[in-house]
């Protein structure tokens, strides 16, 4: 004997059906056409298809996980390819605590990225060292990279995680695209000793 | 017949009888001093035996008392018989000018690598190791970080102020 039916019955309509739509840049638009600028469409690309690498170490790599699954969808924005190739990968998401012996590996991995690379650092290990002020934990991963997000927390709550990846697309739709020629850029990159 | 500590006490100090002092068994295992020379052959003597059978070594560590001179730097090896289970506590000790202590590594294949971590954190030099150099910390570092004299907190940091964390 079947029980009837409880949840989910109205049909819902388009507007309701929560899907979203990227807004459109500004541009003229005819039959057949749209123009804008290039840096806006660009961006608009960049922003919707971040592959993130997630370098994982400790706890805040659980949260991240936790970040990527269902419930609280990383997939949503775009990220939903994660590669753990530095070669294919946009942003470098250093989650966990980074011992002073990882420091090289975490700046191999960044130099290994190829141009344009966003890091963001998850959580107060990978900000700046943590609860962890000792002789073998490194003080914050802008010790060895440039960084260009900081989610504090310990560890963050996922949506703290994606509000971090919300102001990373910000910075990739509003960058101009001759940012990495500049010489500012070049000047930040040789503070680290990287060419 | 049951491996108890009165067994095993007796069996050592008919053996070593001189070398070994500070008995104790706090939670009822029994622990005792040796001479940093006999480390090796109390080990092998342990391990041999068929009656005692300590063939399986946990735990390999070191210590910095600095109050104890002349025998500052103390290596502790925990030893395990898996047949009776009972376990064992043996303590040897080393002045901070001449850690020079002889390795286990020819007994237990897993006293590489503890060795090469207390090496790293206290320096107490294994003699006869094959490969000793730093396991945890980096290779650069010049300092041994886990003796007392060391603070656990890196000294590069200039933000934090020492008022509101405790340093």
């Amino acid at each position: 004997m079947s029980r009837p039916v409880r949840f989910n019955i109205k049909e819902k309509s388009t507007q309701d059906k929560g899907i979203n739509m990227v807004d459109m840049p500004e541009g003229h638009s005819g039959e057949g056409f749209f123009a804008t600028s290039l840096d806006k469409v660009i961006g608009l690309a960049r922003k919707n298809s971040i592959w993130p690498l997630p370098f994982a170490t400790s706890c805040c790599g659980i949260e991240f996980m936790a970040t990527i699954a269902s419930h609280y969808d990383l997939g949503r924005f775009g990220a939903e390819r994660v590669g753990f190739s530095p070669r294919q990968c946009d942003l470098l998401m250093v989650m966990g605590t980074i011992a002073k012996k990882m420091g090289p590996v975490v700046k191999q991995v960044y130099l290994q990225m190829a141009e344009p690379r966003w890091v963001i650092a998850v959580g107060a290990c990978a900000s700046s060292g943590g609860v962890f002020d000792t002789y073998s934990v490194l003080q914050g991963i802008d010790q060895v990279v440039p960084v260009d997000v900081y989610v504090p927390g310990c560890p963050p709550r996922p949506e703290a995680i994606l509000d971090g990846f919300m102001k990373i697309q910000e910075l990739v739709q509003n960058e101009s695209l001759r940012r990495r020629n500049g010489t500012q850029y070049k000047a930040l990159l040789d503070s680290y000793g990287i060419q | 017949m049951q491996l108890t500590n009165e067994i095993i006490r007796n069996r050592l100090t008919e053996k070593f009888g001189e070398s070994l002092t500070e008995w104790a068994e706090p939670h009822s295992l029994l622990t005792f001093t040796a001479l940093r020379e006999d480390n090796l052959k109390i080990l092998t003597f342990l391990y041999d035996d068929d009656a005692l059978g300590f063939r399986f070594l946990t735990d390999l560590t070191g210590i910095h008392y600095p109050d104890r001179k002349g025998g500052e730097l103390g290596v502790i090896y925990h030893l395990h018989n898996l047949v009776s289970n009972v376990r064992l506590r043996m303590k040897v000790f080393a002045p901070v000018e001449k850690p020079d202590v002889y390795t286990a590594t020819g007994l237990f294949a897993s006293a590489n690598w503890m060795e090469r971590e207390t090496y790293d954190f206290f320096g107490v030099n294994f003699v006869g190791h094959p490969n000793l150099k730093r396991i945890l910390n980096v290779d650069e570092m010049d300092y041994f970080p886990l003796r007392k004299e060391y603070p656990l907190e890196d000294q590069s940091r200039t933000d934090k102020d020492d008022a509101m964390f405790g340093r």
